[in-house]
């Protein structure tokens, strides 16, 4: 076993006592603070109808914990909240099956890579904001037949935008752990 | 035994995922098969997050610019407590009063909108958007408690908003009319040309208009309420620019309300189509223009109006009539003239002649409280309520009775001097006025002409 293996074990060890002290009250608030943020927010801040605080929320626990299977049900779960304050006529189960696909790759990568550094972090968060919309995209071309544009251009920058958010939101939310762990 | 549970776990993620997937799958299929939304789960959703929503933007409505204006004069008292307190006072009055007045001013501009529409509408303010970015929706503070129901339209004085896409009982969805499902039935002012509004593409287009078709910059687009949603005669927006397409017009319209950006609508519960109207919205429209001079030419007869209609033209072969055998149109002791002969032939021009300074049919364009006049300056006739002064002069306002007396021709007294055809010492009466005795000179009362007060 070399150095960085040891060091991979470790941050997991870490990361999995951390985690087990996520509790479900705190988890459910965190996703009714992230869907409230994404239905109220843009009244305040219209350029923030961009701003996917769930889907950081999701990539985020499936960075942290290497286990596929709470981090596909949260992802589920944060998923079906949004799709049921969605427009009535797209119907629940979008955002569920988008959230589920990228809490199961989010945790499958972090069994593989160590994810630890804040700099893959965010370069996976950008990858999962465009592979989210992409794939949500095609979810509604191909199930429901809604002819809806994709600007890639507009969807590169608004990934951006969003890695610039979840840079201060993952220091916060290590914060927190931190502060559990002690 | 214990290899097929280390299988199993190394596989347990895969079929949880395909699982749950599947599930979704299955359960969407099923809402879309059935056309049915999942109205518990959304209500509980809805009825989970809307409150605390609500009380954050009643909360920041109310009191957040209150506060950041205190904040604010705190920190100029800190500069300079004496002129704080003045200050202080003075801005906080300011901002109550601006707020004050804001929301007089939209909620009269609502007011005003709701008295003068025929439509039954309701008032209601955004409290939030949608999760869904791609999706253009908001949620307002009225549910079926205040009788909204699903499919009702959502204007505001400016333009249209969308319409409601789902009801929950203290608030609704509405789904706003830029997002890429919402089409909308419109009909353009000046040509009518109907056409049917898209804006899922990222500006607002409205397709269906051939290119034949004459649309112009600048025009406005009503709803046309084929719809079903919106009832005709609401305002939509204007033409930003026009281009020939393969077939179809490439039509580009500017929205009037700003959907994305109101924060209170109103809810059409009982809609009435409405006439497109023909003039501009009233936030567009300029100050009304005094109306043209009456063209020279026209007043004096040198271009009277030809006869449009089979009364017109009644009335013009018995003026005709009445000219050639000097009969007085309710004079006294005139003549009664014999309606079956035939008039010259060189009557055809008689109106022009006899009727130079208001063509027959031209009579509607008195002045309001004036009459058409009949044979004579000093002949009036009592006003017809029906008939409306008309600014234009156009002959098809002309709205003669076909039981009223065969008129002589009209003309305004101050224009004209009495007709040789009809004698000066001869005694005439406005129609209908009670016929006085015979003195055998023949002078009777004389009405004055309406604006010739008798000297």
């Amino acid at each position: 076993m070399n150095e960085s293996s040891d060091h991979l074990l470790r941050s997991r060890r870490s990361t999995e006592s951390l985690f087990s002290r996520f509790q479900v009250a705190g988890l459910v608030v965190l996703t009714l603070i992230a869907v409230i943020s994404k239905f109220y927010l843009p009244r305040l801040i219209p350029s923030a109808v961009w701003l996917e605080v769930p889907l950081l929320l999701t990539v985020y626990f499936g960075l942290m914990r290497p286990d596929p299977v709470p981090a596909l049900l949260f992802g589920a779960f944060v998923g079906l909240a949004e799709d049921s304050l969605s427009p009535a006529n797209l119907p629940i189960g979008m955002y569920g099956i988008t959230k589920t696909l990228v809490g199961y790759f989010a945790a499958s990568v972090s069994q593989r890579f160590n994810v630890g550094s804040s700099l893959i972090r965010l370069i996976l968060c950008f990858f999962f904001f465009v592979f989210h919309a992409f794939f949500y995209w095609v979810m509604r071309r191909a199930l429901l037949e809604q002819i809806v544009p994709f600007d890639t251009q507009q969807t590169l920058l608004h990934g951006v935008f969003n890695v610039a958010v979840a840079l201060p939101l993952y220091l916060i939310l290590d914060r927190m752990k931190l502060s559990d762990e002690s | 035994m214990d290899a097929i549970f280390n299988r199993y776990r190394s596989y347990r993620s895969l079929v949880v995922l395909v699982v749950v997937v599947m599930a979704q799958v299955l359960y969407l299929a099923y809402q879309v098969r059935t056309n049915r939304d999942e109205r518990l789960i959304r209500v509980w959703a809805v009825s989970a997050v809307t409150p605390m929503a609500g009380m954050v933007e009643a909360t920041r409505h109310n009191t957040i610019g209150f506060l950041k204006d205190y904040f604010l004069l705190l920190d100029v008292r800190d500069q300079n407590r004496k002129l704080k307190h003045d200050n202080d006072q003075l801005r906080m009055e300011n901002v109550f009063y601006r707020n004050q007045l804001a929301t007089a001013e939209h909620a009269h501009a609502l007011t005003l909108f709701q008295a003068k529409t025929p439509s039954r509408t309701v008032a209601a303010r955004v409290i939030g958007d949608s999760t869904v970015s791609t999706a253009k929706a908001v949620f307002i503070d009225r549910g079926s408690t205040s009788n909204i129901e699903k499919g009702m339209a959502v204007v505001t004085p400016d333009g249209i908003v969308g319409k409601v896409a789902a009801v929950y009982p203290l608030v609704s969805q509405v789904l706003l009319v830029t997002d890429s499902t919402f089409k909308v039935g419109v009909e353009s002012q000046k040509g009518h040309i109907h056409g049917t509004l898209n804006c899922g593409i990222g500006h607002c287009v409205v397709e269906q208009i051939q290119n034949e078709e004459d649309v112009a910059t600048g025009e406005w687009f009503f709803t046309s309420g084929e719809d079903r949603i919106f009832p005709k005669g609401f305002p939509v927006g204007t033409v930003l620019s026009v281009a020939p397409g393969n077939g179809m017009k490439d039509v580009r319209l500017a929205l009037s309300g700003a959907p994305g950006g109101v924060e209170e609508v109103l809810v059409v519960l009982d809609g009435e189509h409405q006439p497109i109207p023909t003039e501009v919205p009233p936030e567009e429209k300029m100050a009304k223009p005094l109306p043209p001079p009456p063209d020279d030419k026209v007043t004096n007869g040198a271009q009277p109006g030809s006869a449009q209609t089979e009364a017109d033209k009644l009335v013009q072969k018995y003026q005709q009539l009445g000219k050639e055998q000097n009969h007085v149109y309710g004079a006294i002791y005139s003549n009664m003239p014999d309606f079956n002969t035939k008039p010259a032939p060189k009557a055809a021009a008689a109106p022009s002649e006899a009727n130079p300074s208001m063509p027959a049919v031209n009579r509607s364009a008195a002045p309001l409280g004036s009459a058409p006049v009949l044979g004579s300056p000093i002949q009036t006739a009592p006003p017809r309520p029906a008939s409306r002064p008309s600014t234009q002069g156009s002959p098809t306002q002309v709205t003669a009775p076909l039981n009223a007396p065969p008129a002589s021709a009209a003309k305004t007294p101050a224009a004209k001097p009495p007709t040789p055809h009809a004698p000066a010492a001869k005694p005439v009466l406005p129609l209908g006025s009670p016929r006085p005795k015979p003195t055998g000179n023949g002078a009777t009362n004389q009405a004055p002409p309406p604006g010739n007060p008798p000297q």
